[in-house]
């Protein structure tokens, strides 16, 4: 099938402002968007940007906007999206520095803000800290993130303002609030208490959409909510 | 140019990449320099598990684990190197589990375990549960883990900046060439010491697992400094890919108790592997598929077979096998179970293939998936430069980009992650011990000349060839000539086209003139190194008249330990290759016949 990808192209050494290109491509319906964008660039237009690795939904790094919605390009195939129109636009809230690469760096800023790594000043046991698969569970879902940027750049309160800490951020910092090893909870939900924390969240849901790997993004932010509100973590 | 200074420059932030950076950042000042941004590195996408015999649901020993790595290896892994790290092995997986790593877990609360291809209980010669596992993001959660402790340490990052070259002087490292790919802009990072941690190079292969990313960078930037690859003939097909796509699918499907089926719905790894059926290594389950297909028996007689996973038929084949639970039970899942084991592939099945593994077989095929061969280095990371060990000072490299050769011919799923955490740990102590001992080899003044003539030619020539032509080309000759099984007249043909495809590549077109992620520019740059390896890996291949491990030739089945229990070392050097030879390592293991 013949599909037209229209992509939005941006050149700082060329460009003013940005445009749109239209390219017309063939198809297999189970082909990955990032089939078509890499047959583009190989064949059509090899100036055009866009970073990509893994291919298949575990890296982050083809985080774009496919019809208007946050997806990975390795993620969503041809015959997932319903058209034969495709329309293929860089994150939201990000600068753009050429074609789908946006500036990443604020957005890592915000994920190292929430101490994203294990606290736990008690020297180790000479083997593994012990941990119930119950309490393993509780905290599951946040380990899956691969810091795409999806839910931060679908979030209208991030559009809002920049300086809030964002989705991704809160659940890498839900990964080690609710792990039964870690003594940094409090820290961290002072952290996320800021004028720019958690509360910025009005539980519009789009970052949960817009998760590549199903994470319940809302309901880890709602967790750490009650857990400031409540001082529990449970 | 900009140029740095540091003590210890680590090139690379996967799991290797990041474990050296911790070591070194302890006690030298060091940078990390990567293509991409840590989390993106391919070593996210190991799914199944990290090998250590820690024995918490059943008898282990790192005795064992050496024993099988050894054999897994078919007698070419350098036993000492295999013995340090299956030792190392236990400390490793604590140390991970302590920097917060989530594992799965018994009910007693202990990190969990699974079998995998090849890990057995060498009294029994059962499977045995060996491989430390996160559900199926094993990998995932180690690069994310290493990375939060990296954050953690304030270790110095520089991301999205492309090796090109690396910098000897007198015979010594003094650092290496990087490109800014957000300006284009070339950076000189002068270090004491360098750590190479680059990954492997997947991509010469039309099927593969395998990242864009993986374009064994490593290996073509120290080829062209004169520095040799070893074993390169020696690369894995992993045996459950996607059909067409080469996704990975994890050995942990088969661990659980998934099996192989083929167009007559028998489960026909027992013909093969009698006593661990499905679990035997990837080289021996990859020929099997591959002969049950060329006989006709792939599915509806095309190139591909199922792997069967729903649980009632894992229930069948675990009866039929006697499989047992831990604490004695028949060993009987459920789809619950098994969703919460596997979610990743699960998700992989449903997305790409629009199959649901609990109640559809998934179609497999065999896909390029590991480097066993690399940068020749010793067991403390150092590289070496010779058939006699010579050490390069100040060079070291670990990972998949490096060769110690703890895999050998075959390597064992769950061996690659832990090479990456116990070499890139040890890497990183090596090298940080070195710069504080030494100094700074003074700069040449012309240290980015060699880098910037090799992207000015790919510039300056006015060819009208595609570069992704030449790459199909490379990877569908490649594929099929020097895949699973090779033959004399296939790796002949292969050396020829890949050579015809050089040439062609001095010609290719780059529209992009830019300076700003120019990934066109980059992207033709790593299709040259792939290329480099590609004939390496053929004319390695071709030279090497018996089969063992991942080499396998129909023109000569038998493994020859007389005259081929050596590694092989290649050079490129005025555009022909060399190729020389080092004898293997061998302690108390002698070499006898492989029988799974």
């Amino acid at each position: 099938m013949q599909v037209t990808l229209k992509i939005f192209r941006f050149n700082p050494e060329q460009d003013r402002k940005p445009h749109y290109e239209t390219y017309p491509v063939e198809a297999e319906p189970t082909d990955r968007v990032l089939d078509l964008l890499e047959y583009v660039k190989g064949h059509l237009d090899g100036s055009l940007s866009f970073r990509r690795s893994c291919a298949h939904g575990v890296c982050g790094s083809d985080a774009m906007r496919i019809n208007g919605r946050n997806r990975l390009a390795c993620k969503v195939l041809v015959k997932d999206l319903g058209s034969k129109k495709i329309t293929v636009e860089p994150l939201l809230g990000m600068r753009v520095i050429k074609d789908m690469i946006v500036d990443m760096e604020p957005f890592f800023e915000h994920y190292r803000s929430v101490q994203p790594y294990l606290i736990n000043n008690d020297p180790p046991p000479r083997q593994e800290r012990l941990q119930s698969p119950e309490q393993r569970e509780r905290f599951d879902d946040t380990t899956k993130c691969i810091l795409c940027a999806a839910c931060t750049t679908s979030c209208p309160s991030f559009w809002a303002n920049e300086q809030y800490v964002g989705p991704a951020a809160i659940v890498n910092a839900h990964r080690f609030i609710f792990d039964s090893r870690d003594q940094g909870a409090a820290e961290r939900l002072k952290i996320l208490n800021d004028q720019f924390g958690v509360f910025r969240c009005h539980t519009i849901f789009n970052c949960t959409e817009a998760c590549p790997r199903d994470i319940q993004i809302t309901q880890a932010i709602g967790e750490v909510k009650k857990a400031i509100a409540t001082g529990r973590i449970d | 140019m900009k140029i740095h200074q540091h003590d210890v420059l680590v090139v690379g932030a996967g799991g290797a990449g990041l474990m050296a950076a911790l070591y070194a950042s302890k006690t030298a000042n060091t940078a990390v320099l990567s293509k991409l941004y840590p989390t993106r590195s391919h070593t996210g996408a190991a799914q199944g598990g990290v090998g250590a015999a820690l024995g918490n649901l059943e008898e282990d020993h790192p005795e064992w684990h050496t024993y099988d790595s050894v054999k897994g290896s078919d007698y070419l892994g350098d036993q000492d190197a295999i013995e340090f790290m299956c030792n190392e092995a236990v400390q490793a997986v604590y140390e991970l589990e302590h920097m917060g790593l989530p594992f799965s877990r018994t009910p007693e609360g202990k990190i969990d375990q699974r079998p995998f291809g090849g890990h057995t209980n060498n009294k029994t010669g059962k499977p045995v549960r060996r491989a430390c596992f996160a559900a199926d993001r094993t990998g995932h959660m180690i690069l994310q883990t290493l990375y939060q402790a990296c954050i953690k340490n304030k270790v110095n990052f520089f991301d999205e900046y492309q090796v090109v070259d690396l910098i000897m002087v007198n015979g010594a490292t003094a650092g290496a060439v990087a490109i800014e790919l957000a300006t284009g802009e070339y950076h000189i990072f002068h270090a004491k010491a360098v750590i190479f941690a680059t990954g492997g190079h997947g991509r010469i292969w039309e099927i593969t697992s395998n990242a864009y990313a993986y374009t064994g960078d490593g290996v073509a930037v120290t080829l062209r400094r004169g520095i040799p690859a070893q074993d390169m003939e020696f690369f894995q097909f992993h045996p459950t890919g996607i059909y067409k796509l080469g996704i990975l699918i994890t050995e942990g499907v088969r661990g659980e108790g998934g099996v192989l089926v083929n167009d007559l719905g028998e489960r026909f790894m027992g013909k093969y592997a009698p006593n661990v059926k499905d679990l035997a290594s990837r080289d021996v389950v990859s020929r099997a598929m591959y002969l049950e297909m060329a006989d006709g028996r792939g599915i509806k007689g095309e190139w591909y077979l199922y792997l069967d996973v729903r649980p009632e038929v894992v229930n069948q084949y675990a009866a039929l096998d006697g499989r047992r639970r831990p604490d004695g039970a028949p060993y009987v899942t459920t789809a619950e179970e098994l969703l919460h084991k596997l979610p990743d592939i699960i998700d992989f099945c449903r997305t790409y293939l629009g199959v649901d593994p609990m109640t559809q077989p998934m179609p497999v095929q065999p896909t390029a998936h590991y480097a066993m061969g690399g940068i020749p280095t010793n067991k403390f990371g150092q590289v070496t430069i010779d058939e006699n060990w010579t050490v390069l000072p100040g060079m070291y490299a670990a990972g998949e980009v490096a060769c110690v050769s703890i895999h050998g011919a075959n390597r064992l799923g769950t061996n690659s992650l832990l090479d990456l955490i116990v070499f890139g740990k040890h890497a990183g102590l090596n090298a940080a011990e070195f710069a504080n001992g030494a100094v700074l080899q003074p700069l040449p003044s012309d240290a980015a000349d060699f880098a910037r003539a090799q992207f000015a030619a790919l510039l300056d020539n006015s060819g009208a060839e595609n570069a992704m032509d030449i790459a199909m080309e490379m990877k569908k000759v490649m594929m099929e000539q020097v895949g699973v099984f090779r033959t004399e007249v296939g790796m002949c043909t292969a050396l020829e086209k890949v050579r015809e495809l050089q040439e062609r590549f001095r010609h290719v077109r780059i529209g992009d003139r830019g300076k700003v992620f120019n990934t066109e520019l980059l992207t033709i740059w790593e299709l040259g190194n792939l290329l480099e390896l590609a004939e390496v890996t053929a004319a390695s291949a071709l030279a090497r008249q018996e089969s063992r491990g991942a080499h396998a030739r129909e023109d000569f089945p038998k493994r020859d330990d007389v005259n081929w229990m050596k590694h092989t070392m290649a050079w490129k050097r005025d555009g022909e290759i060399e190729l020389r030879y080092k004898p293997v390592i061998k302690t108390k293991y002698e070499p006898k016949e492989r029988v799974y």
